[in-house]
This record gives structure tokens, C-alpha cells and sequence, in this order.
């Protein structure tokens, strides 16, 4: 792991955000529907800054779609979504995005660096002329993750933990308070998966930027992650991961015998497949214990 | 200047009006296929691409039957098929290879129709083959100021539109999050794309004008590791092979006792070869990169 210089503190925004709103992030009352299929139903939680929160929830509960939202990509008829006391359109400044696995081309010319400067100006049309400024904000954001040493390489040729390094270095290139990654641990080997782990929890910790991230493999993270907001049937509830990473919660959550064990002294959740079926509905596991899942 | 170059180098073919007239023509649609074509490729609109030329047809020899410039004709008719690929949802990529046969058939269904009416009309093959085929030394030299002029709108258009083109082609979904409407860069690169097109439909024909704009930006983006490297890579080969392409067909007619062979032959086997030389220059690019960071692979994942 690279040792990681200050990035810049977070940007102003140029529509003046409100710098004295507690949360980053406030999400009240959302409610998402889809071709007439209602997926999410009043969604309430908040971010802090500096806080890592991890989204979880079965295939199709919406973490994409509760994302997208966050982004304004997803319009949400009901309910109110602010950053900074802004709406998600007028805060696009203040939101590093990372979506789902973007599959760059070992053909395709483009270095980390152009990556991470389109981040600056990506939007902005006209060509670009040098700037020192530029070239300094594009650094900085290339060294907040670790990625100075492969900055001048083709994308596409690149491991799948750096090419996700390059892409959070380009979410990061507008200096934003809050991050959104959407599975970005996913078809990562351990190394890798941790690694980046390490990296959002040192994002939160020495750059004060919240960060929301969506997980399938939730075990890297629980060493970083302070909070957790889980989806289920379209609806949403949230809580430390001390009170959410609890065999009987995760169980009733996913629908599935989930066990949480301590090793080495960390916590790890594992599909417990050998659980069977108690009297009372819930998953029995082998130990005795009982688990909230209805099989 | 093309004169003065001529007497320095004592290069008869540059004095010619029809050859500087062919060089210029040729030049700008080089230049312009090679910006807008490593943008196609790496969209992966390359077949939307030959497409486009092939529908051009259809306004090149509309053109020669109305009695217009055939570069209005190629531009109109690759214009109105650029934004029918667009509406027929070229951007959605299960689509894509549906909505561009669809446009495809039903421009070389008209080119049929028009090309009929040419030779029937005029009693002569000669128009079929020059709009599939081109034509460069017949060029008029008042073709000059409009190829310039739509090669440059083209340009202008390309620079207005790179940085959020570019983001749209890594992935459209983190464009959008920035604000941007993939829709509408992508119409206005469609748009450019057909204004390529139809200078390359003019110059090396509708059949081969994909030639001009694919091969060239395929052969600088196996090479080159930065977007505008791989258009500046482009430019040179594109200019190599259409000036190159030019020059061989004028001096064919000394190597091949008086039948001189066609300028479209030249500029395609050209391009063709430049591509065969990335080949192995991507693989050597590769190793050595491989060579430099035995390690670096697994470093940060």
C-alpha cells in the first residue's frame, strides 16, 4: 500500500453549498419506481462526513437503483435527496461517482492520467489547453490512491485492482465530500479486495470524505465500514455494523442462513449452507444457534 | 506553394491543377477521417462507419442525376442517415447491428434506383463507377473551398465536442453523472461522422470511404497509449496514404505503359499495409511493457 499525501480539501462547489449542514448526505422519504414496479419505498437515512456506510441487499433490491438516484441519473418522484443541502443535480461537483465494472479495452488509448484529468473537465466542451492547476489537482488525486506508478499506462492493460484505483482516483479528481462506489470490490482477488478496503477507510479517516459503497462481499469491508443501510423489499433500514452484522439480521435480510464468526480477531459473514429449518421457521445452525431467516 | 514545391523538387505531377485540386481535397478528408475515425472505432461504431459510406452512394448519384455538386449529394444522404442510425437506436449496443443494416439496406436500395436512372438515362457505367469508386483528377477545382469548408466545420465540431466524447466512450453512465447528454454528443458525432464520410465517399469512393476512416485511426490506436496521439498517428498515416495514393497513380501511368491504375487502388493498399505494420508494433508496445514491470501487475492489485 502506497503511503498517501493529503489530497486538497474538499471543493467549493460553485452553487455555495451549505457548508454548516451536519450530513453530507440526507436521503428523506425516497420512493423509486420502475416501469411500474415499485423498488424503492421510502428510503430514509443520512451520511456524516467521514463516514464509510455500506449498502447491502439481495440481487435486484435496488442498491443500483438507490444510487443512481443519489446521482440524479433516476428521477424519484417522491421524496428528497440532498448533498450539502443541495439537490443532486446541483451537486455534481460535491459526488465521485464509480459505477458498476466499466470493461476498458486493452486497445483503448488512454493512460490513468487521461482518465483522472477527464474527471476534472470531462464535462467542459472546447479542447483543452495546459494548466498547471490541472496537472496538480490530477496528481494529487492519482496519489490519493496509490496510482502515480502506473499513471502513464494504457487503462486497459492494467490489473482490474488498479483500473478500480484509476476510476476512484477520477471520482476523486473533483475533490467531492461524498463518494458512491457501486460494487466496486466485485471480481477482485483478496489482495486486491482488501487493499481497496484499506483505501476507502483512509478516504474517510485522513480526507473527512463520506463514502456510500455497495458490496456483495461485505468481509473486506467490515474492518472500515462504521455503518450500514440495508435494503429489503423496496424498503430500507439502517444501523451500526455492530447491529446489523448479527447472523439473525443478515439472515432475515438475504432470505438465506448467513453465519457471522470471529477469526483472528475480525468478524467475517459466510453463507451457511448446512443450516437446517427450525420448528419456529428460522434457519437452525449446526452450533444450535438460530437465525432470523424465514426458510 | 504546391507550384514552388514542384519546381524544387522538380515533381511535374504537383503542377498540375487537377492533382493539387486532388491532393487538397484528398488532404482535408484524411485529416478529417482521422480525428472523427478514432473516435468511431473506439465507440465501436466501425460497421455504423462503413455503413454510412455505403449509404453515401445513394447521394453521390443522386447527385449526377439532379446536376449537383456530388459533395452536397454524399453529405446530405449520409447526414439524414447518421441521425435515422441515431433515432433507430445505434447507442444501444443490441440494437446497434439491427439499426445500422436497416439504414444500410435501404440507402444502397436507392442507390440501385438512382444508379439505374444514371445509366439509363446517360447511357453510361461511368457514374457507378466513380461514386463507388471515386474519381480524384476529374475533381472541378471550385470542389476546393466546399471541402475545405466542411472539413473544417467538421473540425470545429470535434474540438467543441472531444473532452465530453471522450468520457461518453469510457463508460456513459459516469457521463452522464457529470451532466452531460450522451444522447446529444452522440447525434452531433454522428453528424461529423457522416461529414468524414462523404469527404471520403468523394475522394476514394462510397464502397471504400470506410477505408479512409477506419483504417488509418485502427492502425494509430493499436499503437499510440493517448487519445490525441492516436488522432495525430492517424493524420499521418491518412495523409501518407491519400498523397501517397495520389502520387502512385499519377506516376502508374509511366510504369504501366500509358494505362494508369486507379488513385482508390493505391490509397486502400496503403492503408491496408499500414495496418498490417501495427500488428506487430502493438505486440512489440506490449512486451515491452511487460519487460519494464515484471511486479508492477500485482502492485495495488
Amino acid at each position: 500500500m502506497h503511503e498517501h499525501t493529503n489530497l486538497p480539501t474538499p471543493a467549493t462547489s460553485s452553487h455555495h453549498a451549505d457548508t454548516s449542514c451536519a450530513s453530507v448526505l440526507d436521503v428523506e422519504d425516497l420512493t423509486v419506481s420502475i416501469g411500474g414496479r415499485m423498488l424503492l419505498q421510502g428510503v430514509t437515512f443520512a451520511l456524516q462526513p467521514g463516514q464509510l456506510c455500506g449498502l447491502i441487499g439481495e440481487n435486484g433490491a435496488g442498491k443500483t437503483t438507490l444510487l443512481r438516484s443519489l446521482i440524479g441519473v433516476q428521477p424519484s418522484p417522491h421524496g428528497q435527496v440532498s448533498i450539502s443541502g443541495l439537490s443532486p443535480r446541483k451537486s455534481r461537483d460535491l459526488v465521485g461517482y464509480v459505477p458498476q465494472k466499466i470493461n476498458f479495452s486493452p486497445d483503448l488509448p488512454l493512460r490513468v492520467y487521461d482518465l483522472v484529468q477527464l474527471g476534472c473537465d470531462g464535462h467542459r466542451l472546447g479542447p483543452r489547453w495546459f494548466s498547471r492547476r490541472l496537472h496538480q489537482q490530477v496528481m494529487a488525486a492519482l496519489d490519493a490512491v496509490g496510482a502515480q506508478d502506473f499513471a502513464y499506462q494504457r487503462i486497459g492493460e492494467l490489473s482490474g485492482g488498479q483500473q478500480q484505483r484509476a476510476v476512484i482516483a477520477h471520482a476523486l479528481a473533483r475533490r467531492p465530500r461524498l463518494l458512491l462506489l457501486d460494487e466496486p470490490l466485485a471480481n477482485l482477488d483478496f489482495r486486491s479486495a482488501n487493499e481497496l478496503a484499506g483505501l476507502l477507510g483512509h478516504l474517510t479517516r485522513v480526507h473527512g470524505i463520506a463514502v456510500l459503497v455497495t458490496a456483495h462481499d461485505m468481509n473486506p469491508l467490515l474492518p472500515v465500514m462504521d455503518h450500514i443501510v440495508y435494503l429489503a423489499k423496496g424498503r430500507a433500514a439502517s444501523g451500526s455494523v455492530r447491529e446489523v452484522v448479527q447472523s439473525a439480521t443478515l439472515s432475515k435480510l438475504y432470505g438465506y442462513p448467513v453465519a457471522v464468526i470471529e477469526h483472528g480477531g475480525r468478524v467475517l459473514v459466510l453463507p451457511h449452507a448446512d443450516a437446517k429449518v427450525g420448528e419456529d421457521g428460522c434457519y437452525l445452525m449446526p452450533n444450535g444457534s438460530t437465525s432470523g431467516g424465514q426458510a | 506553394m504546391l507550384n514552388w514545391l514542384a519546381h524544387i523538387l522538380h515533381w511535374s505531377f504537383l503542377r498540375s491543377g487537377s492533382v493539387q485540386t486532388a491532393l487538397l481535397v484528398a488532404g482535408c478528408a484524411a485529416v478529417v477521417c482521422a480525428v472523427i475515425g478514432v473516435f468511431t472505432i473506439l465507440r465501436g461504431y466501425a460497421f455504423a462507419g462503413h455503413a454510412l459510406g455505403d449509404v453515401s452512394s445513394a447521394g453521390g448519384s443522386a447527385s449526377f442525376l439532379l446536376g449537383i455538386s456530388p459533395l452536397a449529394g454524399f453529405l446530405g444522404i449520409a447526414g439524414i442517415a447518421a441521425v435515422s442510425l441515431e433515432f433507430l437506436g445505434v447507442r444501444r449496443a443490441r440494437e446497434q447491428d439491427v439499426a445500422t443494416g436497416i439504414v444500410l439496406g435501404a440507402g444502397i436500395g436507392l442507390s440501385a434506383l438512382f444508379l439505374y436512372l444514371d445509366t439509363t438515362t446517360t447511357n453510361t457505367t461511368g457514374t457507378a463507377v466513380t461514386v463507388m469508386f471515386g474519381s480524384m483528377f476529374t475533381f472541378p477545382a471550385s470542389l476546393r473551398l466546399p471541402a475545405m469548408m466542411t472539413a473544417a466545420a467538421a473540425l470545429i465540431m470535434m474540438a467543441i465536442l472531444y473532452r465530453p466524447l471522450l468520457l461518453s466512450m469510457v463508460d456513459p453512465e459516469l457521463a452522464t453523472t457529470r451532466g452531460i447528454s450522451t444522447r446529444w454528443v452522440g447525434l452531433l458525432h454522428l453528424l461529423t461522422l457522416a461529414a468524414a464520410v462523404a469527404l471520403a465517399a468523394l475522394s476514394v469512393g462510397a464502397v471504400l470511404a470506410s477505408a479512409l476512416v477506419i483504417g488509418p485511426a485502427g492502425a494509430a490506436v493499436r499503437i499510440s497509449r493517448r487519445p490525441g496521439v492516436a488522432i495525430l498517428l492517424a493524420m499521418l498515416l491518412g495523409l501518407t496514404a491519400v498523397w501517397g495514393g495520389i502520387w502512385m497513380a499519377y506516376e502508374s501511368y509511366y510504369w504501366f505503359a500509358g494505362r494508369a491504375w486507379p488513385v482508390s487502388f493505391f490509397v486502400v493498399t496503403i492503408i491496408f499495409l499500414s495496418y498490417l505494420t501495427s500488428v506487430p508494433l502493438q505486440y512489440v508496445r506490449r512486451r515491452r511493457i511487460v519487460r519494464a514491470m515484471p511486479m508492477a501487475a500485482h502492485a495495488g492489485g
